[in-house]
């Protein structure tokens, strides 16, 4: 990515010993958007090295390979930046009909943990936080801005939210922890 | 807020991910040319607007992205049921059946609530 532009670089909200909560920046990733037949998705799943989800929803995450299956046809795939080329070109050569997009620039990462993280998402996303399941994850809207969440753990969440909205939820969550933080 | 079932997601997913997408079940005529100008006036523009029960197309923008299609009470605004884009008009019974499902389902969740 290209890092000079990149909004929240090296960014931190620290939660202090009150506030149990800390969100910062995530490591840089690469990231693809998947669209290809449901029916060919164990041929998707080989191509990327790491089997993919068969439910919306659905988490698989192995060896810094995470896939995430977003609709019927739709699937969000990341991994470390320096493997990219070879996703790409595993890709390239498989024999199905699909689109692969590289939106790795488009997005940016964002880490919340702590004991407070859900009550702290919570204060701008419409769905109930607490009852997601760990290891899923959804499109939905934080604030106004569309972001994908992960339930990464029971106390680690990660949204990943397009760059030009990420200050915007950099904000909320501001504002949000220093009220969890004074304990309002 | 109302929470709407996306039959694709298969999980209650609030209003503000959904967009509204008109009446469901309006098949876009085989010909077009064929048809008088009242006809396709018809097509494009003429809605049933009933008061009570109407079928009705949304989209799962914010989400999965998917159209569908819902049964929903335009008195009440309570949703009776989702299915997915393409599948039949469902009957009476099958609404009824949807509905006194989710209505348990609700109940309970209630109920769970301590």
């Amino acid at each position: 990515m290209l890092l000079a532009n990149h909004p929240l670089l090296g960014k931190t909200i620290t939660g202090d010993t009150a506030s149990k909560l800390t969100i910062r920046a995530a490591e840089d990733v690469a990231r693809f958007s998947l669209r290809i037949d449901p029916v060919a998705v164990q041929a998707a799943g080989a191509a990327f090295g790491t089997p993919l989800p068969t439910r919306i929803g659905g988490v698989v995450e192995a060896g810094g390979r995470m896939a995430l299956q977003l609709g019927p046809d739709e699937w969000v795939l990341t991994a470390p930046v320096a493997e990219s080329d070879a996703i790409a070109d595993a890709f390239a050569a498989l024999g199905e009909t699909h689109s692969l997009v590289d939106i790795g620039h488009r997005e940016v990462g964002i880490l919340v943990e702590g004991e407070a993280a859900a009550l702290a998402l919570r204060s701008a996303i419409a769905f109930d936080v607490e009852a997601m399941a760990v290891g899923t994850g959804c499109r939905t809207l934080f604030d106004k801005a569309q972001i994908v969440l992960i339930r990464e753990d029971k106390n680690r969440f990660r949204i990943e939210v397009w760059r030009s909205f990420a200050d915007h939820v950099w904000g909320i969550l501001h504002a949000v922890s220093r009220e969890i933080a004074l304990g309002l | 807020m109302l929470l709407i079932r996306c039959p694709y997601c298969e999980a209650e997913r609030p209003e503000v991910e959904f967009t509204y997408a008109g009446e469901a079940h309006i098949a876009r005529p085989a010909d077009p040319s064929a048809l008088s100008d009242d006809e396709w006036r018809d097509f494009l523009f003429i809605r049933t607007n009933p008061r009570g029960r109407h079928f009705e197309r949304w989209r799962h923008m914010h989400g999965c992205g998917r159209f569908f299609n819902a049964v929903r009470d335009t008195v009440t605004d309570k949703f009776s049921m989702t299915y997915k884009a393409g599948a039949p008009r469902p009957s009476d019974e099958e609404i009824a059946l949807a509905s006194s499902a989710t209505a348990d389902s609700a109940a309970s969740v209630k109920d769970a609530r301590p």
